[in-house]
């Protein structure tokens, strides 16, 4: 297994299938570019205007979303602290967006095997960051902009323009994880 | 016999209260960094070792810049020991709590992350109500003991009603369980917090309270620290590691508080908090 590949890889959001072909789990990757930012509210949102077929808040095909919700911004910062929130719970709403041409997701924690399944057909890669460090993500993020469901405050849609932004590959598209390959990697005889 | 009361201001308690949300989230308590610091150089995976790397550089910077380190900046949750000579005068303490919540997620650039209720999910838009735990001691001195409860691994927290005849064997497997189910969900390093005995909602409580231990500091009772020890090592051997992404520190600390049960009862509760573990404390 690839523990990281110590050097990063360097991408520009919106991707395309041949930017992400060849990322391993493991890979260090810097984000540069477009990331929307979308959590479990706007999620729901995106279901409700897909189920009446309304217009969506941004066209998913290439994107990256990034799981957050950021805390306020104090003046002179495009961007609060903007940590990955837990992904599983965006679970039952991810596969609408990947069918729809997502490229990337951005978060922390387990995915369901559907949404595992359908980022392998449909082409889409998850990266994890590290919520702990929503201070540095934010220094990352070099403009913010709320493009939808502004009602929703932290949990609007925001257009985030970042460069460098420190991702790792979890999920890749030949069925790689990096948190069950780097759980078996160091498990070793416990004593309960 | 009618005994002196000492009067505390509300408006004393409401600062008090501003004051700790703000440092709570801009500051690590050192005996959590200290923890962090000794993992980052026991740490076997490079990738781990990195992650925990950045976490200190993390903190430092949220120090520096007196902004919160995790965007969730959670449950406002506090314990209150409340000497029984102290009166609250010029307002009602629940209340002076409240308000102190309310202006230190406002002027603290905190987020406000709770909403009305699980069905009404309407932000109530100031981070209130606080949780609040009051403890009656003896004396005349108030302390406030915070802890910012994040619900990424406060989700991922259990409990669980156990037999006298399942016992301790029991116990631990329920809590290694626990930790393997909530993998890299819960932000590991982690800290857990575990509460044995009492009735069911008791074993959640002192769940939630043996978080606010300074990291590490073991339990007083010399058989209970040495099942802190067990769990600690046997939490570390999941392999788990920082962030999910594989290594040996998955928990810096295993807090375990007690509590006398039933003759038919084993309850234990499992709350877990992730990497950026938060807490401060003040006394009145």
């Amino acid at each position: 297994m690839s523990v990281g590949n110590p050097e990063p890889v360097y991408l520009e959001a919106p991707l395309s299938m041949e930017d992400i072909k060849p990322l391993k789990t493991g890979d260090v990757v810097r984000l540069s570019g477009i990331l929307y930012t979308a959590r479990d509210a706007a999620h729901a949102r995106i279901k409700e205007a897909i189920e009446k077929d309304a217009p969506l808040p941004f066209d998913p095909e290439g994107q990256v979303v990034y799981f957050t919700g950021p805390a306020p911004a104090r003046p002179g910062h495009a961007l609060g602290p903007a940590g990955p929130t837990t992904a599983s719970r965006m679970d039952p709403y991810s596969p609408l967006l990947i069918e729809r041409g997502l490229r990337g997701m951005v978060g922390k924690g387990l995915r369901s095997d559907t949404v595992q399944r359908s980022m392998r057909e449909h082409g889409c890669v998850y990266f994890g960051a590290v919520e702990g460090t929503a201070a540095l993500l934010a220094d990352c993020v070099k403009e913010a902009e709320v493009v939808a469901y502004e009602d929703l405050g932290s949990e609007a849609i925001r257009r985030l323009v970042v460069q460098d932004f420190p991702v790792v590959i979890v999920n890749d598209l030949y069925g790689g994880d990096l948190y069950r390959e780097g759980r078996e990697r160091w498990r070793r005889a416990g004593s309960v | 016999m009618k005994r002196d009361s000492r009067e505390i201001p509300a408006e004393n308690v409401t600062r008090t209260v501003r004051d700790l949300c703000i440092e709570a989230n801009t500051r690590l308590p050192e005996s959590h960094l200290g923890a962090l610091r000794r993992a980052r150089d026991d740490e076997q995976s490079p990738l781990g070792r990195e992650v925990i790397e950045r976490l200190l550089e993390n903190a430092e910077v949220a120090r520096e810049r007196c902004i919160a380190f995790c965007q969730d900046t959670g449950y406002a949750v506090f314990f209150v020991e409340m000497g029984s000579e102290v009166r609250i005068i010029g307002g009602e303490i629940g209340a002076a709590i409240d308000e102190g919540v309310r202006r230190g997620y406002e002027e603290g650039y905190l987020r406000k992350s709770i909403v009305k209720s699980p069905i009404d999910r309407t932000n109530t838009g100031d981070n209130t109500p606080a949780i609040v735990y009051y403890d009656l001691v003896p004396g005349s001195r108030m302390k406030l003991t915070m802890l910012v409860k994040g619900a990424g691994c406060d989700n991922m927290s259990a409990l669980k009603m156990l037999t006298p005849a399942e016992g301790v064997s029991a116990m631990k497997e329920f809590v290694i369980e626990t930790i393997e189910k909530a993998g890299p969900n819960a932000s590991p390093p982690l800290t857990v917090g575990i509460g044995i005995g009492g009735p069911f909602e008791k074993a959640a409580q002192l769940a939630k309270k043996a978080l606010t231990r300074p990291s590490g500091e073991p339990n007083p009772d010399p058989d209970l620290a040495a099942l802190e020890r067990d769990l600690l090592d046997a939490i570390n051997a999941t392999g788990i590691g920082p962030a999910g992404y594989g290594g040996t520190q998955t928990a810096l600390a295993v807090h375990v508080e007690s509590f006398p049960t039933h003759i038919a009862a084993f309850p234990v509760a499992v709350n877990l908090d992730c990497h950026s573990h938060r807490t401060a404390a003040a006394e009145l």
